[in-house]
């Protein structure tokens, strides 16, 4: 333990490192992980207060999951898109594989559901691969046309494949559970995605900050130079068209799975594009800027819809009529809006306040 | 000062080469060899073909006829990654930094290829990773990092440092990687007196110190002259002289090829 004294002068001698691996930490600075500190206790409180009935209901835990089954597909495609600068318009359609993967093995074989959240990432990832070959020849908008026509791929096969996917019928699933106990309620699942978001967020941002983040990141960046300097290119786009495959392949179990059902409309195109505009919004190559635009994108409407009711309620309830078409070029303009203001997303917006913050209230000390 | 010149077996050795694009021919039958622990300059007009033959050398480009052997291993059935792993680092002409990274992720993907890779244990962030990873960053601090001067700049986007240092980072990363052969693009062009005193000092010190080999393209004479042990002449895809610093001034095809009615003084 260290003494108060000594933590004090710490404080005031700011930006002493200690060790390389000191230095290294994700939460480099005492700033960062105050934030991150502040972050988890105001879920914990938000949570117990749930417990006993006050704040949260079932339905903002229900958006609250899809959040954070967002966030997880959105990772992935952070991943392949922000850090490796490769674009994909087919990400939607490894959820589908995820989530069709683990209702077939979940109803055919009564696997159970967190091993079948595994084996829908492994079997999406390991089709990532097979997207990705085209890579290696191959560079953006054409490769883009590649992922679309993936994306269709899947689309009809789980629309067509009748036998084995019940076509537009869709599968239903059992509730949840995971080892005995059940996820039945939205607050529960909630608590079991947001332990695994946040799992696989860390595991995210630890390969983007090892040897194989920087490599997808080289090659995003200056795929010549990195190639001289010993990175092999083909070996790492594939893999970061898996790994991003993983995540959205886990995301879709986990969609499924919030649903009770998989069905075909839940991983189209317009999914795809929605998860890019998540990654978009939020910032590229930021991590934490996934984060913010996932909530964007996923509230927006939602907010949309309540303002929507709410204006119907208060004038006439034929308004839901006009507007309800609004609602989605308010939407869309909105994101236009924000790719055009804020080109860097929102992760900009977050690193001017968060500098602005860090040297508050002491502007001498700069860490 | 002129390095002693090395007797050294071959590093080096280019056959033949010839390279076109379309209808243009960059590379016209040039041969040279580059034995260990020389420094070996290649100097010529604008568009004689110098950047054209380290990107045949580091297999970016590949010739239509003719070989190059680095210690034994012939390149042209290589992947430009492989190549890199044999030993063979390079600036660039132009500074190909990653843009996007701090100069210590640039420098620290120097050393990829040395460093241990598992992509669970890079997720996990498991401890045989992260000691490596340590023990990586601790050699580049001290090694590159420190030698290079460019430890105040450690935490800076490279794309917001003045071009003398973008320059000094690109030869950190070919450091990092810990080259048998170093390959200079113009390391020298747009500097300051001062700053090219500087890399002059670096150039001998890798040599001397670390025993690098070193092939050194710049259009700047004066200190090609005074640091190289060989000076070859390229003009129009060809040589048309190589030798001694000495040799190369006095040999008249190149004072008329290349130099014209100037002198070297
Ligand atoms: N990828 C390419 N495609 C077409 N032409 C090329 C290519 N690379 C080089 N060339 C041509 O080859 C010739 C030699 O270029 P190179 O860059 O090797 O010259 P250099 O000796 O390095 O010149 P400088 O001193 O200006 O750097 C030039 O005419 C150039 O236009
Ligand atoms: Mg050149």
């Amino acid at each position: 333990m260290r003494s108060l004294s000594q933590i004090y002068s710490d404080y005031f001698s700011s930006t002493a490192v200690f060790s390389y691996r000191q230095d290294e930490r994700i939460f480099r600075t005492r700033f960062m992980r105050a934030w991150f500190t502040i972050f988890l206790i105001l879920v914990a409180i938000i949570f117990t207060g749930s417990l006993f009935g006050i704040g949260a209901n079932e339905y903002h835990y229900f958006i609250g999951n899809l959040i954070l089954i967002n966030l997880i597909a959105a990772i992935g495609l952070q991943l392949l898109v922000g850090f490796t600068g490769l674009l994909s318009l087919g990400h939607a359609a490894f959820l589908g594989v995820g989530a069709y993967t683990s209702a077939l093995l979940i109803t055919n074989f009564g696997c159970p559901f967190v091993l079948s959240i595994l084996i829908a990432g492994l079997v999406a990832s390991l089709l990532g691969l097979i997207v990705g070959i085209p890579s290696l020849r191959i560079k953006g908008f054409y490769l883009m046309v590649a992922t679309l026509a993936f994306q269709f791929v899947i689309d009809y096969t789980i629309i067509h494949w009748e036998s084995v996917t019940r076509g537009i019928r869709g599968i239903e699933l059992p509730t949840p559970g995971l080892v005995g106990i059940s996820l039945e309620t939205n607050k529960a699942y909630f608590l079991f995605l947001f332990v695994l978001a946040v799992f696989l967020m860390w595991g995210a941002k630890n390969i983007t900050r090892s040897k194989i983040g920087r490599a997808l990141i080289a090659i995003r960046d200056n795929d010549v130079s990195a190639e001289i300097i010993g990175i092999s290119i083909f070996r790492y786009k594939l893999l970061s068209f898996s790994i991003s495959a993983f995540y959205g392949g886990a995301a879709g179990a986990l969609f499924a799975g919030l649903l009770r059902t998989a069905i075909p409309q839940d991983y189209t195109f317009l999914h795809s594009i929605l998860f890019l505009a998540m990654v978009l919004v939020g910032g590229m190559g930021r991590m934490v800027g996934t984060v913010f635009g996932v909530i964007f994108i996923t509230l927006v409407p939602v907010l949309l819809d309540l303002l929507v009711s709410f204006i119907a309620n208060v004038y006439d309830p034929n308004f839901t009529v006009y507007l309800g078409p609004m609602k989605e070029l308010v939407f869309g303009a909105l994101i236009i809006l924000f790719i055009i203001l804020e080109p860097e997303g929102l992760v900009g917006i977050w690193i001017r306040i968060r500098d602005y913050f860090r040297i508050w209230p002491l502007p001498y000390i700069s860490e | 000062m002129v390095v002693k010149g090395s007797n050294g077996d071959t590093l080096l050795s280019i056959e033949n080469l010839h390279l076109s694009f379309g209808g243009v021919q960059v590379l016209n039958g040039i041969s040279l060899s580059v034995k260990k622990g020389d420094i070996f300059s290649i100097i010529g007009p604008n568009g004689a073909g110098k950047t054209s033959l380290l990107n045949c050398i580091n297999v970016h480009y590949r010739p239509q006829h003719g070989g190059i052997t680095f210690e034994g291993n012939e390149l042209e059935h290589l992947k430009p990654h492989a190549v890199a792993a044999l030993g063979i680092a390079r600036t660039f002409q132009k500074v190909e930094l990653f843009q996007g990274m701090t100069v210590l992720d640039n420098i620290k993907l120097g050393r990829h290829f040395l460093m241990k890779s598992s992509l669970l244990g890079s997720f996990l962030r498991l401890p045989n990773i992260v000691n490596d990873e340590m023990k990586h960053r601790k050699e580049i601090e001290e090694e590159v990092i420190d030698f290079m001067g460019l430890s105040s700049f450690r935490y800076s986007p490279v794309g917001i440092l003045p071009f003398g240092v973008r320059k000094r980072v690109d030869m950190a990363r070919a450091l990092a990687m810990g080259p048998k052969l170093l390959l200079l693009d113009e390391i020298m062009s747009g500097m300051a007196v001062e700053e090219k005193e500087d890399i002059a000092s670096y150039i001998l010190d890798v040599h001397r110190d670390l025993g690098v080999t070193i092939v050194w393209i710049e259009h700047d004479l004066a200190p090609v002259m005074d640091l190289s042990n060989q000076v070859c002449v390229v003009n129009f895809g060809t040589k048309i002289a190589q030798g001694t610093p000495e040799e190369v001034q006095k040999d008249p095809q190149v004072i008329e090829a290349y130099l014209g009615r100037q002198k070297i003084t």
